[in-house]
């Protein structure tokens, strides 16, 4: 992390006392054993104590906190519910953690337009819970959408199980509120399609608290789908599981939600929640089907038949909504069920091609002998993510390092097949120093360009994404050559 | 004396903008050239082209995706996709016949830098929720990229959204990678005749279904008028897509035939063929008269529709898709369609590109929907991030962007 600023530390008085002619009463947190509460988030290898909290109520509030920070050089983390599993919400020594989790109201919500807009600390499911009886549903669904906000979700671009049918958080948000560090407060979209100008709304979506924070978003709701099905398929090994995944995308049948388990993730959620996975097998798939029921009948059909084709050794079709919610549970509650069976554990969030399952899963085997540490896997299949759970025991000395280790040599196999790094969870410090396994010294310096034009300062969540920090100052420079006309006898008209 | 490079190879590509940088010669970007009656005339001392820039290069129809060279001619992507029965579900518009060209023509990479979308936008997202990864060359003079080739990916800012409808005013796309999907294997429009109120009111109500409507237009009796395929002319027409596989398609037109018929709504429907043809002539703009001379573009929240046709219906023809979200405006000259009263009707919740106009008029006026001043601001600094010199596109969609 970015050395702390000295100067900042010492006026760390002067700050908490600005803060609260901003924030009055309970809203500016100091106390260390209350600060305590925010020191990690989801990726709790890492820890540290911030500068102080705030947790601001309005949009103005947050211009001021802003501003503030900006005038008196603090570094600013914004945090939602703190369930980020790659650090992005980790506090800075020398920093201010922004809290959202006061912005938890819903407020319109537009079914002729197919629209709701809610505050940021607003739960993913809660947006689902709000529509439901009227039979709509906000569709991205990351495992932890209990708990974690839609504010999160923006930051991080979250994913989930029935992204593969209906797209990531980007392709599901229509309108933002942002407040930029220097507390200039912006609207993009809305209940219209395609704002105007840059597509501000896509690049704040995914980037990590590092552009901006976010105080208002529209999301896109859609009706529940009549049926809903799902199929658990078992095989005897990876590599059929692996191919009928490939066949049934192949096919043209896109499922609302597919996704695979090894033996160790199938052994560890059956313990953990009872879904009535088989045991015996080496790859378990989660086919879920949705739509008309004479739709879902006919692709139950067709990727029953392909399950069959390549093998499978057990095939079990839910019977009613409550057997379909009962198979999810198992995977919905997998890292939680890994937290059983071992004292620590790292998830990782890799994506590659699809038709590189097996072979990834047979290499990570050999890098689980290398390294000495077991590994269960879940991964959402139907879009190639995979999120290998690597298990250790933080107490043991030397694991914790291991099973970095491991973790980074899986995310660069799946770089080298045609993958990346991160499909869902986000870079933050878990992935920072592999950026330039995929990117380029160019590469980077042109984000960090793209963040000069909405942070020059550069408050907003420094020392996360990206390896080398450069000030705006040096990024902007530019070599100009003069020189002769390039390649005069290639074709002019 | 105004040059056009055509370079063939990325590295040409840096080395032109490069070269244009080191001059301070700033650059217009075309591929074949066919959006250039649209958006603000650049002022650019040379051409750079892109076409030779081209040739898809990774087809993979198993895992969904393909990649080519910014200047492979759309019809050459879409040949090859339909041979596998596949295609690109955001549906490119092909505006090359109402902006004064041919059709047919257009790129890749002008699809993806305007961020054309059709009708089924709908439902399926633009050109810019389909586009996985980018190389390009900035107006630093570097090549650079972003995204990937898989599906999810989060590694990094999204600059594929940046380079979607971006006009080439960031960067010169060289290279694209994007989603393509099963085509249906079938389909059905149901088509709607009744009071516009009504008919606007039941695109609405298709949409909120779960019978996964793909588009959704109302054209008013001239529009439809103009249509070739049979059934669809003689008064104003509501159209409701269903696609899918056969049976699956039948059960969701018919429900939606029970929830939308009645009220004084009348349904026929057409398949297959017939309704491809029908949205092709939506999508493509050929129900508004081509003659027309202005053309306006409004994204409004699909409810305000009715208040658009109200305010606007005397202006010129309209046309409204995207369950009405989406309104075409097509008026005999800026006299009778005029920036105030256009934008005006609009307001906040929404925005009005002005399409078309003769050249002189689109040096005079803001023919992007203008924006807020920090909103502005901000663009400025995305714009200059990326090229600070100005050399790309200058000017293309706003004064310094």
């Amino acid at each position: 992390m970015p050395k702390p600023d000295a100067e900042v530390l010492r006026r760390r008085a002067d700050l908490i006392d600005a803060l609260r002619a901003i924030v009055p009463g309970e809203g500016v947190i100091v106390e260390n054993a209350e600060l305590r509460a925010y020191e990690t988030d989801g990726l709790s290898v890492y820890r540290q104590v911030p500068l102080a909290v705030v947790l601001p109520e309005t949009t103005a509030e947050v211009a001021e906190i802003l501003k503030l920070c900006r005038r008196m050089g603090v570094k600013v983390v914004a945090r939602g519910a703190g369930t980020g599993l790659s650090g992005g919400a980790l506090p800075l020594e020398d920093g201010v953690v922004l809290g959202l989790s006061k912005f938890n109201r819903i407020l319109d919500i537009d079914y002729e337009n197919r629209a709701a807009t809610v505050q940021p600390g607003v739960t993913n499911l809660g947006i689902t819970r709000a529509v439901e009886h009227q039979g709509f549903y906000y569709a991205p669904d990351p495992s932890s959408q209990i708990a974690c906000s839609i504010g999160g979700n923006i930051a991080e671009n979250s994913g989930g199980v029935h992204c593969l049918k209906y797209g990531l958080t980007t392709n599901n948000v229509l309108g933002l509120e942002i407040v930029l560090p220097d507390g200039e407060i912006l609207r993009l979209g809305g209940k219209h399609l395609d704002a105007a100008g840059y597509d501000l709304l896509g690049v704040m979506t995914g980037s990590e608290g590092l552009l901006g924070i976010v105080t208002e978003v529209t999301v896109r709701i859609l009706q529940k789908p009549e049926t809903a099905r799902a199929l658990l398929a078992g095989f005897s090994t990876v590599e059929q599981g692996g191919a009928t995944v490939a066949a049934i995308i192949a096919a043209g049948v896109i499922p609302g939600g597919l996704e695979m388990m090894d033996r160790p993730a199938i052994n560890a959620a059956e313990d953990f929640c009872h879904a009535g996975y088989p045991r015996d097998v080496e790859a378990l798939l989660i086919c879920e089907l949705d739509g008309p029921a004479a739709e879902v009948d006919h692709l139950m059909g067709v990727v029953t038949g392909m399950a069959r084709q390549h093998g499978a050794t057990f095939l079990k079709e839910s019977a009613n909504d409550e057997e379909r919610l009962k198979f999810w549970a198992g995977r919905k509650n997998a890292f939680p069920a890994a937290g059983r069976i071992s004292p620590d554990y790292i998830c990782m969030d890799g994506t590659i091609p699809r038709n590189q399952i097996a072979p990834v899963l047979r290499r990570m085997a050999e890098l689980s002998d290398k390294h000495g540490l077991k590994v269960a896997n879940v991964f959402h299949a139907g879009d190639g993510n995979l999120h290998p759970l690597i298990l250790f025991d933080g107490n043991e000395p030397g694991q914790q390092a291991r099973a970095e280790a491991f973790g980074a040599d899986i995310l660069k196999l799946c770089v080298e097949v045609g993958g990346v790094l991160t499909g869902e969870h986000g870079v933050g410090i878990e992935k920072r120093d592999l950026m330039p396994e995929m990117f380029n010294e160019d590469d980077l310096k042109q984000q960090q360009r793209l963040k000069c034009a909405f942070d020059p300062t550069q408050i907003l969540n420094p020392g996360k994404v990206f390896p080398t920090l450069h000030r705006c100052a040096e990024l902007g420079r530019m070599h100009v050559h003069k020189g002769r006309i390039p390649f005069p006898e290639l074709e002019r008209f | 004396m105004p040059v056009t490079f055509a370079p063939g190879s990325i590295d040409e590509l840096e080395k032109t903008v490069a070269w244009a940088i080191g001059e301070g010669a700033p650059l217009e970007i075309v591929g074949a050239g066919t959006k250039r009656g649209f958006g603000r005339p650049v002022e650019a001392a040379h051409v750079l082209d892109t076409t030779r820039l081209a040739g898809i290069g990774l087809y993979e129809p198993d895992e969904l995706v393909m990649s080519a060279g910014a200047g492979t001619p759309l019809a050459v992507i879409e040949a090859e996709l339909a041979e596998r029965g596949q295609e690109l579900a955001f549906d490119p518009a092909d505006y090359g016949l109402i902006l004064g060209d041919e059709a047919g023509r257009q790129t890749i990479g002008g699809v993806f830098a305007a961020n054309l979308a059709g009708s089924k936008r709908l439902k399926n997202g633009a050109a810019r929720d389909h586009l996985l990864g980018v190389q390009a060359v900035t107006g630093y003079g570097r090549i650079v990229k972003s995204g990937g080739r898989v599906m999810k990916n989060v590694t990094g800012y999204d600059l594929c959204k940046l380079m979607a409808g971006s006009y080439g005013t960031l960067a010169v796309l060289s290279h694209l990678t994007f989603k393509v999907l099963p085509r249906a294997e079938s389909e059905a429009t149901l088509l709607l005749a009744g009071d516009a109120a009504k008919l606007l009111h039941a695109l609405r109500r298709s949409v909120g279904t779960a019978y996964d409507v793909s588009a959704a237009a109302y054209l008013p009796e001239a529009a439809a008028g103009r249509s070739t395929v049979q059934g669809v002319a003689g008064a104003a027409r509501a159209a409701v897509r269903v696609e899918g596989a056969g049976p699956s398609v039948a059960y969701r037109r018919d429900r939606l035939k029970d929830l939308l018929v009645g009220d004084g709504l009348d349904a026929a429907a057409v398949a297959d063929e017939d309704s491809r043809a029908l949205w092709r002539e939506i999508r493509d703009l050929r129900l508004l008269d081509s003659a027309a001379p202005v053309l306006w573009r409004l994204s409004v929240p699909p409810t305000r529709a009715g208040e658009m046709l109200e305010a606007l219906g005397d202006a010129g023809e309209t046309l409204f898709d995207w369950a009405g979200g989406l309104v075409w405006l097509a008026a005999s000259g800026l006299e009778a369609a005029p920036p105030e009263r256009v934008r005006g009707a609009v307001r906040e919740d929404g925005h009005a590109t002005l399409v078309k106009a003769p050249i002189e008029i689109r040096r005079t006026i803001e023919v992007m929907p203008p924006l807020s001043p920090g909103l502005l601001a901000l663009n400025r600094r995305v714009k200059a991030g990326f090229d600070p010199k100005g050399v790309l596109n200058p000017g293309r969609l706003y004064g310094g962007v």
